[in-house]
Formats: C-alpha cells, sequence, structure tokens
C-alpha cells in the first residue's frame, strides 16, 4: 500500500500508471460504444424533434 | 380580441398580462411534453455512443443519494464504521464514474460537432457543468477529513494565494469547502444538468454529420 507507484515519463509527459490505464479504458471503451451493434427499438423514428 | 380557453368556464386572451398564462404558452411552444418524455428516438441514435450521457446521470444519482446518507451521519461515521465506509466508497466510485462517463459524452458530442443547428448554449453548459463538478470534486477530496484532504489542502492553499482569492477560497478551512461541497456546489451542478438535458429535448439529438457534406434530410 505505502509503495509508490510506476510512473511513465516521455518528454513533457509524466503519468502514474493508474490514471494511464483510466485513460486507456476510456478510449478502449469509446471504441467499442462506437462499433458494437446496438439492440434497435421498434419505434424508431427517422427524423428529429420538429 | 383572440382568447383561449384557460380554466373550466372561463377565457384569458392570448396576450394576457397573466405571467403564469405566458410561462404555461411559452412551455407548451419550446418544450410540449412529446419531446420531454419522448417514446420514439431518431434512426441515427441507434447507438452505445449516446449511452454516454445518461449514465453519467444515473452516476450523479448515485453521488447525490450516498452524499446526502454521508451527510446525515458526519465523518467520525464514514471513516469508523462498516457502513459509513460502504457509503463512503460509494460516493467515491460513482464520482469516478461519473467523471469517466462525462468525458466520454463529452468526446462523442465532440466527434459529432453536437453544438450544430442552434445547440451552442447546450454544449456551452456542458462546459460549465463539466467546470463546477471538477470544483465539487475538488472540495469533496478537502472534505474527507483525513490525511490526504490536508495534503491537498496544504498544497493547494498556496496556489489559491496567487490566484488571489485565498481569502475567500480558503482551502484550510473544512466549514467552508464542506458546505460549499454538500450545498452549494451540487445545487449548481443539479440546476444545471436539467437545464442542460431540458434543452437537449427541445432541440432534439444533433443529425449525424453528412459524409458528403450539406444537410440531410
Amino acid at each position: 500500500m505505502d509503495t509508490p507507484t510506476t510512473y511513465f515519463h516521455w518528454g513533457f509527459i509524466l503519468i502514474s500508471m493508474p490514471n494511464l490505464l483510466v485513460i486507456g479504458g476510456m478510449v478502449v471503451l469509446f471504441a467499442i460504444a462506437l462499433f458494437a451493434p446496438f439492440p434497435h427499438a421498434e419505434g424508431a423514428d427517422d427524423g428529429e424533434n420538429k | 380580441m383572440a382568447r383561449t380557453s384557460n380554466l373550466e368556464g372561463t377565457t384569458a386572451p392570448t396576450d394576457s398580462k397573466s405571467w403564469t398564462l405566458r410561462l404555461r404558452q411559452a412551455i407548451d411552444r419550446h418544450l410540449p411534453m412529446d419531446h420531454l418524455l419522448p417514446d420514439r428516438q431518431p434512426y441515427y441514435v441507434g447507438s452505445w455512443v449516446y449511452v454516454f450521457g445518461v449514465v453519467t446521470i444515473a452516476a450523479l444519482v448515485w453521488v447525490v443519494v450516498s452524499g446526502i446518507v454521508l451527510s446525515f451521519f458526519g465523518p467520525q461515521w464514514w471513516h469508523d464504521s462498516r457502513a459509513g465506509r460502504f457509503f463512503n466508497s460509494l460516493h467515491f466510485w460513482s464520482v469516478q464514474l461519473f467523471f469517466i462517463f462525462m468525458v466520454l459524452h463529452l468526446w462523442g458530442q465532440y466527434f459529432m460537432a453536437g453544438w450544430r443547428s442552434g445547440r451552442a448554449a447546450t454544449w456551452m453548459i456542458g462546459v460549465v457543468i463539466f467546470a463546477v463538478s471538477i470544483l465539487t470534486a475538488f472540495t469533496g477530496y478537502l472534505s474527507q477529513q483525513n490525511f490526504d484532504a490536508q495534503f491537498i489542502a496544504i498544497n493547494a492553499k498556496d496556489a489559491m494565494n496567487a490566484a488571489g482569492i485565498g481569502a475567500f477560497f480558503n482551502v484550510l478551512n473544512f466549514g467552508q469547502m464542506y458546505g460549499l461541497h454538500i450545498m452549494l456546489l451540487p445545487i449548481g451542478v443539479t440546476i444545471l444538468v436539467v437545464l442542460h438535458i431540458v434543452m437537449v429535448r427541445t432541440r432534439g439529438v444533433v443529425k449525424p454529420i453528412d459524409p458528403e457534406g450539406g444537410v440531410r434530410p
């Protein structure tokens, strides 16, 4: 618990492993949301609110 | 003079000076119930990207509910009892989910240019919600009543003083930070989120960008 976490240092970028994992997970989740098929509802409309 | 039905058996002119009538008519014009609680959505809403916003709202509900429980019992309880630590964790992790999904919602809206077709104010209110949420989370970290809160406060005070707001926003003052965290800032976030949702429902979801250029039918 008291051990400091690993940090990655590239040039001016300094980021901890937990933060990098969270950001990486968010990017993966975003990509899944873009490409995963969405179950279509019966009442899908073809336009926006008038 | 044109007259419209008001209460049963009475009528009121449409250009009435009655502010309640004018307000009701404005709400009917701009936000009819089928926009506020729609049972159909445009075909392009069939994507998981549109789920990020509603997950953010769900996380906010958990943040508020667990926060109300914590405020009832106080710091001693949330540090020392098992139930207190559970609700403390529930509050903390729902905040993490709130921010994660708010940023995912932000990415989604940025790449679909969600500010188009008269939705700039909706986008800007979202920006303000993001800023106020960061301030709320910051005062939350300062209100933990542990060494982490002290460490953050001691380090943050210099930045506040350098910015010239240290006298009005004293991060070493637990009472001030706790008061802001459980009263003013959550009310601000909630009002802005309600306004954001109402504006989304008023305009509807923005149409996808046409890859050919121009406006999609």
